[in-house]
């Protein structure tokens, strides 16, 4: 945790380390305790008085449908995107581990999705299955489909997903490649020459090893999925149609934007941050896990 | 081995080939509409192939902005995402490599505490404190401003976290040769910290300017300026009016001009770039 | 130019743990002193004091008539060559041996001046312009004594600075810091865990052991008169036969021997011999174990006969005949060439 060998110094290490300590607690740790205050209060409708009620919020909240219909829309979701996105990868992971030529320049074609901000990315995708100019879109409709994310809540909660799956793929490729180019070759020749053919080989050699790169990246594609699709979703349907893309980040979001409920919008923000802090605590589980191998 | 040869070589070829394809094609789709003209595009008749109107299209974007609205041309918009992304880069570098210098390589009271302090935030990404979190920026004046736009996302315990790990790494023997050779603290860091973290700082940018540039959230809860915006919300804001108004020849050309910064960094830095986002994951 | 006098040095560990206890050791102007022990010995610890790395819990370090306990390592005076160099690796030969003149506030003419001397003495002028990664160990092994060396320090510390070399650079390398120390007259602290590497470079052998002082001497003083056992087997290779005269038949053989409840002899100081040990000697009875052959004398390995479970000793005869395995022999040694050690493992002065 630290060096051995150290300067000595009275007042010198705490003006170094006092700017990150005064953005962390004016913009993390304060505004964090302002929510978790702020989930134990009720204000009247017109903002005028405010009494403290324990509880009641997160009762409220947990009783109320649309809440629980949003906890379980964000898991569809994070799955969706996560199942998608990383399947997809590991086969051009795959592909891209065998010695090929021009093997740099597909890591190159690839990558580039990270780049891509959320909101441009959904953006790119509306473009392209808009239900009424979209050069997709129209495919479908020829195929006898009748396209309308604008009004079908599944057809948009699709849209947002290939979106958010899209800008995922360069992430997922670039550390399926790095686990597949970390098992030794030799392992993968043993097996060879005690006769699994290729396909053999991955299920029951390659994959096994790869399950602790799977599951880090899951654990980051839920994170990605809660988090970072915020703008995709905010630029390509809102969270409509009828809520039917309503993720909780989006949620408090919008109940606070409409200034509605500050308590109830509070008492959602702290949930969140619970479920932050178990993806986070599974990471760094999965992180220790990975030093003892 | 033997059976990489032949057709299976070729199947690989071809599976690759197809997912740059489909990864590649929304933003084909994209760079071909923004040299077409609006009208073919809102009939649905739009063509595969690149049109004539490119310099028009991004003359119009850059320096005019959309017709009909009081936007402000693209060029502003994107002015203000350099500024924002550079300040964001360098500024949360700049915090956190003195941050991690103190906690190495110095003993005081207090400093697990305030280590720790830094490291939680790892777990309050901003999208659970939005409120609170504008209503201090609000307090503190910082709307529509610069330091709005930047000085809360500057805190960063990931690389802190990079920084005091790189700083374990480096021999004690190259502090103690420094004091022998008369270096102070501050000395030893600009002198011989700093040089050797080189490399740690430009992957460290790579990831960071990206994540700089393409913030969302933030921007758009505290920019309420037309002259503040920055790409990324300008874009999203271009498609909220009524579909038969959007033109998306502009909006199209603004999508590859909000992509071509990031992109042509992760493409021309990709080894940084790279080790950069492995190095963040550890 | 400076003596080094450590006054009852002590160093001991926030846990409590006990690293010196109470060192003196006094180096005079010009010598070379070489710290020697096995790796824990507190050696590493010692020189590290010295230069003001570590901090002394108690006692006094003294270099050139003055008491640095309490000095910066900048302000005292002394350059110190690591083991593993510690080259700045972004920087040239040239500014890594700069630096500390630079931070000095030395002018550059001078800077310049010194730094191509050193650098002609240690034969890097060729050098000067590359990075540390851009050479080999020998020639960083060299960067790392000219950044001493320009300082013209009064004092120059050396922690195993050959260790990461091999065998045969560590030879030369020895050689080499030996002429140059004595070309430049100044005052050096060596530490090395090599016995071979203290007894070819030392003025004056330092033996440690736990934290304390086995015993200061020359190296042949050391070498012929071990003030301890501990000594005497970490001294010489192959190390000194000990024995344990109790309930062995030499007893009877050395007749009056005081208090002595080991003996050492060195293997050099055997003869084998079919006749008679004479002269009051010494004659052990041995069945050969195994012989090494290294060209210009050999080794060999045996037990005395008749007592199964003692100790292997070790004989060295010149050249290259030398008894069968399994073969029977005598082994003479001259009674000067006992030595004796009380039951505490301290010398019998005879």
């Amino acid at each position: 945790m630290h060096k051995n060998v150290v300067f000595q110094h009275r007042w010198l290490p705490y003006l170094l380390i006092a700017p990150q300590l005064l953005i962390v607690l004016a913009f993390f740790y304060w505004p964090a305790l302002q929510a978790v205050w702020q989930s134990f209060l009720l204000q009247d409708a017109f903002g005028l008085s405010t009494t403290f009620v324990g509880f009641e919020n997160y009762v409220e909240l947990i009783r109320q449908p649309e809440y629980f219909g949003a906890v379980i829309r964000t898991f569809v979701f994070s799955a969706l995107i996560a199942g998608s996105s990383l399947s997809f990868a590991l086969l051009l992971a795959v592909m891209a581990d065998k010695p090929l030529s021009g093997s740099t320049v597909y890591r190159t074609l690839l990558i580039w999705p990270y780049a891509v901000a959320p909101a441009v990315a959904g953006v790119l995708w509306i473009f392209m299955l808009h239900p009424s100019l979209g050069m997709v879109a129209r495919g479908l409709r020829a195929l006898g489909l009748d396209w309308n994310p604008l009004l079908n809540g599944n057809h948009a909660m699709i849209l947002v997903v290939l979106a958010a799956a899209w800008k995922q793929i360069s992430y997922n490729f670039l550390f399926f490649l790095a686990g597949l180019q970390s098992i030794p070759k030799s392992v993968l020749e043993a097996a060879a020459i005690d006769g699994a053919g290729p396909m053999r080989r991955f299920w029951t050699v390659t994959f096994p090893l790869l399950t602790p790169t799977i599951f880090f990246l899951i654990v980051v594609n839920i994170v990605y999925a809660f988090f970072d699709t915020f703008g995709i979703i905010d630029a390509m349907t809102g969270g409509g149609p009828a809520k039917a893309t309503e993720t909780l980040v989006y949620k408090v979001y919008l109940d606070g934007l409409l200034g509605g409920n500050l308590g109830s919008s509070a008492a959602q923000s702290v949930l969140l941050m619970m479920m932050v802090i178990v993806l986070t605590a599974i990471q760094f589980r999965y992180v220790e896990r990975k030093v003892t191998y | 081995m033997v059976e990489n040869e032949g057709i299976r070589r070729y199947v690989a070829h071809a599976i690759l080939w197809l997912g740059i394809a489909i990864v590649a094609f929304p933003v084909y789709l994209a760079i071909v509409a923004s040299t077409q003209d609006a009208a073919s595009i809102a009939n649905g008749q739009m063509s595969l192939l690149p049109g004539g109107h490119l310099i028009e299209t991004y003359y119009k974007t850059i320096f005019v902005g959309t017709s009909g609205s009081t936007r402000e041309p693209v060029g502003v918009m994107l002015m203000n995402s350099l500024v924002m992304a550079l300040a964001i880069a360098c500024g949360k570098i700049a915090i956190s490599i003195i941050s991690a210098y103190a906690v190495v390589y110095f003993r005081f009271p207090l400093r697990m505490t305030i280590f720790w302090l830094i490291f939680i935030t790892l777990m309050l990404p901003v999208e659970v404190r939005i409120y609170p979190t504008y209503k201090i920026a609000a307090d503190l004046q910082l709307l529509d401003s610069y330091a709005g736009l930047t000085l809360p996302l500057i805190a960063s315990a990931t690389a802190t976290l990079l920084f005091r790990q790189f700083f374990m790494t480096v021999p004690d023997e190259l502090l103690e040769a420094s004091r022998i050779d008369g270096a102070g603290p501050l000395r030893f860091f600009w002198d011989t910290l700093l040089p050797l973290s080189r490399t740690n700082i430009a992957a460290l940018f790579v990831i960071l300017f990206i994540y700089g540039w393409n913030q969302y959230l933030w921007p758009l809860l505290i920019t309420t300026r037309d002259d503040m915006q920055t790409i990324v919300i300008g874009i999203r804001k271009m498609i909220t009016t009524s579909d038969a108004l959007t033109e998306w020849p502009v909006v199209m050309a603004t999508a590859v001009l909000a992509m071509l910064p990031p992109v042509v960094v992760v493409v021309v830095m990709q080894k940084l770039f790279v080790r950069g986002l492995v190095e963040t994951e550890k | 130019m400076a003596n080094v006098t450590l006054r009852n040095v002590r160093k001991t560990y926030p846990g409590g743990f006990e690293a010196i206890k109470g060192i003196d050791v006094a180096v005079g102007d010009g010598q070379f002193c070489v710290l020697v022990g096995p790796s824990g010995c507190g050696k590493s610890t010692l020189l590290r004091m010295v230069a003001g790395l570590e901090t002394i819990s108690s006692g006094e370090i003294e270099i050139g008539e003055r008491v640095v306990n309490t000095i910066e390592p900048a302000d005292r005076d002394i350059a110190m060559v690591f083991q593993n160099y510690a080259l700045y690796p972004h920087m040239t030969v040239y500014n890594n041996m700069a630096y500390g003149l630079r931070n000095r506030g030395m002018p550059k003419p001078e800077i310049e001046q010194r730094v191509r001397e050193a650098a002609r003495i240690l034969e890097i002028e060729a050098l000067l312009d590359r990075k540390p990664r851009q050479l080999s160990g020998g020639q960083r092994q060299r960067v790392a004594m000219g950044r001493a060396i320009v300082r013209q320090p009064k004092v120059f510390l050396f922690d195993e600075p050959l260790s990461n070399l091999d065998a045969k650079l560590r030879i030369a390398m020895r050689v080499e810091i030996r002429k140059l120390q004595r070309r430049l007259a100044t005052t050096s602290i060596y530490v090395t865990h090599d016995q071979l590497e203290a007894m070819t470079l030392a003025d004056i052998l330092v033996v440690m052991n736990g934290g304390v002082v086995e015993q200061i001497g020359s190296p042949l003083e050391v070498y012929h008169r071990p003030a301890t056992t501990f000594v005497a087997s970490f001294i010489g290779a192959p190390p000194m036969n000990l024995i344990a005269l109790e309930g062995s038949e030499l007893r009877r053989q050395l007749g009056d021997h005081g208090d002595a409840t080991t003996l050492g002899i060195r293997p050099e100081d055997l003869t084998l011999t079919s006749g008679d040990a004479g002269d009051g000697g010494l004659a052990l009875k041995l069945r050969v174990d195994a012989v090494e052959r290294v060209g210009p004398e050999s080794f060999v390995y045996g037990r005395p006969g008749d007592h199964q479970g003692e100790a292997e000793i070790i004989v060295r005869v010149a050249g290259e005949h030398t008894p069968a395995l399994g073969e029977h022999v005598l082994a003479v040694a001259s009674r000067a060439k006992l030595h004796l050690f009380g039951r505490d493992g301290r010398r019998l002065e005879p």
